[in-house]
């Protein structure tokens, strides 16, 4: 379970203060969809939950099964289970997607005191985990993301999340610059993996994606807050009638 | 991934000091007199048995450096050296012209062994390592052992010290010293020519090729030593051989000075291929100790067909001067550049090739990596120049600088230079950052700061390490992430 309690968050020089005392509840096995307009703080929640440093916590807290996630480092973060789909996944020249995958899981399988992976299961692994995605093994072999396409590149997010099965996955804006065909195939990778412990945080601009990853509850951001909460059928709302209403709740 | 793994146990095992070679050896040494004078030059080539040739070319040379110059157009800074502050010959006492291995000092069989260099024919054989390789090792101004000699001696290779050369095999060394670096060539050659102690030499036979990988380690364990080292390569039409050499010193407070030449040759359809790893002591953060490293080395493809190609992984050092060069003289002959170089702390780097296109047809490749991190400047120096009577001469440039943190420097000198209008010059060079968004990317996949800098570095140098022999390619890699150890966080 995620708790985020009373979370204010500034850019790290003090500049901007993003967060105001954000309140959020995510159960095991629920997916929750956090719907926003532009600079409403969505992004900046998904990083201060992985560990971002360019930011400062002023205040509140963020406990992932009773763990308190800010004392942790990022990669200690991950390996207690959280996980991030990157909006913009980075390029890491020179180093095989394989290899990546590898450091990855070892790593996280290494500071959970479990032991590696023998390589013949790791690759049957990334080989039926890159077939359901629809990724062609040379891509595998290729530079992380170098060259990819962007719909490549949300697909490989998807692949690591299913390799590194995490207890809470985070995706921001995995649907911004998908074209229908890679939605879908997306989606089923996310649909796959849910599962009674492992719970999911969506986050998008658009109700598109939520007719295809179909949220248990659905949280309207605004100004670094969730103002409004309600189940799958607020999506279909906030579309019809967009955010209007819940910015100006906030403004008066 | 196998490589950042063992990156990362490696670096656990290191405690206060990263440098692991910092320790030295206690023996009861044979030194010259403090001083650098026509007595140490007499002192040196007494010592080594030379003949009267070898003395006289020695002389010669001392007495040119002596109305020389030190260049001062690199980019790092020092204070000025005092060449009468050191000294110039230093050998281990006992057995000072081993036979054989059970000859050997046990202490200096014990450095090489902390070292990880096998010596030992017999550990060799029965799989220690997994493929054959021939090493000299030179501890500090001689060559205390040469393996493998007998086995090489039936294909017709002769891999021997260079001292042992000029004894037995004066008619080749007389014809290839100084052939291609010619005895004025520069300061610290001249400086070489008329003090080496002690170097590789290797003849590799026509049509012969080189049944295992050669390799000289270079250890400086003496305090205030100097080491001049000269290795001379030749291969003979269509023969092949491919070259290692790793260098290692103990910490020292002061600076040592290290001015090495490496003379290459290859005739018609021959390669020589040339890898280097180098991590001499670089100094402690502040910059105080490590070694000089001023070398020149340069290989004269003189045939036609023939190849040279160097591949370095510089990692130590406190400064480096050093540009491995290709003469293309015969036809369509060729010469490849491969290097990486990284710095830390303090130390400065200078470094880069020089491919001269003389012949017709003659194509060279220079791929160049420089990694800096803490305070150090490293810079690219290269020049490609094309001949009159260079038609068709090809060069490709790739150099890329990676930036770690915010204080270290890097920097591109290229020179391009051609008297042939039909030569081509490619030359691309890129600057980069590891990004914190690339680090905290890793991160999020669940990588330290240690592993996931090892692993973006790694994948800049990729492309050269593949150049290496797959042993040193392993060595190489871990070297690297420990060069660069306490560069991030």
């Amino acid at each position: 379970m995620l708790e985020i309690r009373n979370l204010h968050v500034a850019i790290e020089d003090g500049s901007k203060k993003i967060l105001n005392g954000l309140d959020l509840t995510i159960h095991n096995g629920e997916v929750a969809a956090i719907m926003g307009p532009n600079g409403s703080g969505k992004s900046t929640l998904s990083y201060v939950i992985a560990g971002k440093p360019d930011y400062e916590i002023l205040d509140g807290e963020i406990l992932l099964d009773g763990e308190n996630l800010l004392e942790m480092e990022p990669d200690a973060r991950a390996a207690a289970g959280v996980f991030l789909a990157f909006q913009y996944p980075l390029e890491i020249p020179g180093v095989a997607t394989m290899t990546f995958l590898k450091a990855a899981m070892n790593a996280q399988s290494r500071a959970r005191g479990e032991g590696e992976l023998k390589t013949p299961d790791f690759m049957r692994r990334v080989k039926l985990g890159a077939e359901k995605l629809g990724i062609p093994q040379d891509m595998l072999r290729r530079g992380l993301n170098v060259g990819f396409s962007g719909g490549e590149k949300k697909r490989m997010e998807i692949l690591q999340m299913a390799l590194l099965e995490p207890s809470i996955a985070i995706l921001d804006e995995t649907d911004s610059g998908l074209d229908i065909d890679a939605l879908k195939i997306v989606s089923e990778g996310v649909n796959a993996l849910r599962s009674a412990d492992r719970s999911f945080l969506v986050i998008t601009h658009y109700q598109r994606l939520l007719n295809y990853i179909v949220p248990d509850t659905v949280h309207v951001m605004s100004n670094g807050r969730i103002v409004k909460t309600g189940g799958k059928e607020l999506a279909l709302e906030l579309e019809a009638n967009g955010y209007a209403d819940y910015v100006s709740n906030v403004a008066a | 991934m196998v490589a950042v793994k063992e990156t990362v146990e490696q670096v656990k095992e290191l405690d206060v000091d990263q440098y692991k070679y910092g320790f030295s050896t206690d023996l009861e040494v044979d030194k010259a007199p403090k001083g650098l004078s026509e007595d140490i030059v007499r002192f040196i080539s007494a010592k080594k048995g030379e003949p009267e040739w070898m003395l006289e070319w020695r002389l010669d040379a001392y007495r040119r450096w002596l109305t020389m110059t030190e260049p001062n157009w690199a980019r790092v800074h020092y204070p000025k050296i005092d060449f009468n502050d050191s000294y110039y010959y230093a050998a281990p006492k006992k057995n000072a012209a081993p036979k054989t291995l059970d000859e050997v000092d046990p202490a200096i069989l014990d450095a090489y062994k902390k070292l990880g260099i096998p010596l030992r024919e017999q550990e060799i054989l029965a799989g220690v390592q997994t493929s054959k390789v021939a090493v000299d090792a030179v501890f500090d101004s001689v060559s205390v052992v040469t393996t493998f000699k007998e086995e090489l001696k039936k294909a017709g290779v002769i891999f021997c010290s260079i001292s042992e050369a000029i004894k037995e095999h004066p008619e080749l060394v007389r014809k290839y010293l100084g052939s291609v670096v010619p005895v004025t060539d520069n300061y610290y050659a001249t400086l070489n020519c008329a003090v080496f102690t002690d170097g590789s030499f290797v003849y590799i036979p026509e049509g012969v090729r080189c049944p295992m990988e050669l390799s000289t380690y270079f250890r400086i364990n003496e305090k205030n030593t100097g080491q001049f080292e000269r290795t001379l390569i030749i291969a003979e039409k269509g023969s092949y051989v491919s070259y290692l050499e790793g260098c290692t010193a103990p910490q020292r407070d002061e600076n040592q000075l290290h001015a090495a030449v490496v003379e290459l040759v290859t005739m018609d359809d021959a390669e020589i291929k040339y890898s280097t790893v180098q991590n001499w002591y670089p100094g402690d953060a502040d910059g105080k100790g490590g070694i000089y490293n001023f070398v020149t080395k340069r290989g004269d493809c003189r045939g036609a067909n023939s190849k040279i190609s160097w591949t370095q992984v510089e990692t130590g050092s406190a400064i480096t001067w050093k540009y491995p060069s290709c003469i293309l003289r015969g036809d369509n002959s060729r010469g490849e550049f491969y290097s990486i170089a990284v710095s830390n702390g303090m130390q400065q780097v200078d470094s880069g090739t020089k491919m001269i296109h003389l012949g017709k047809n003659t194509t060279s490749r220079i791929i160049s990596k420089g990694i800096s991190a803490g305070r150090s400047q490293n810079t690219y120096r290269g020049q490609v120049s094309a001949h009159r009577k260079a038609t068709n001469a090809r060069n490709f440039t790739n150099c890329d600088s990676l930036l770690i943190g915010e204080q270290c420097g890097a920097h591109t000198v290229p020179y391009l230079e051609s008297k042939n209008a039909s030569a081509v010059f490619e030359h691309e060079a890129t600057t980069s950052k590891i990004s914190e968004e690339q680090m905290f990317y890793c991160r999020q996949r669940g990588l330290s700061a240690e592993e996931a800098t090892a692993l973006i570095v790694n994948g800049f140098v990729k492309d050269v390490l593949q150049q290496l022999p797959m042993e040193f390619a392993v060595e190489a890699q871990k070297l690297i992430s420990i060069s660069l150890e306490g560069s991030v966080g």
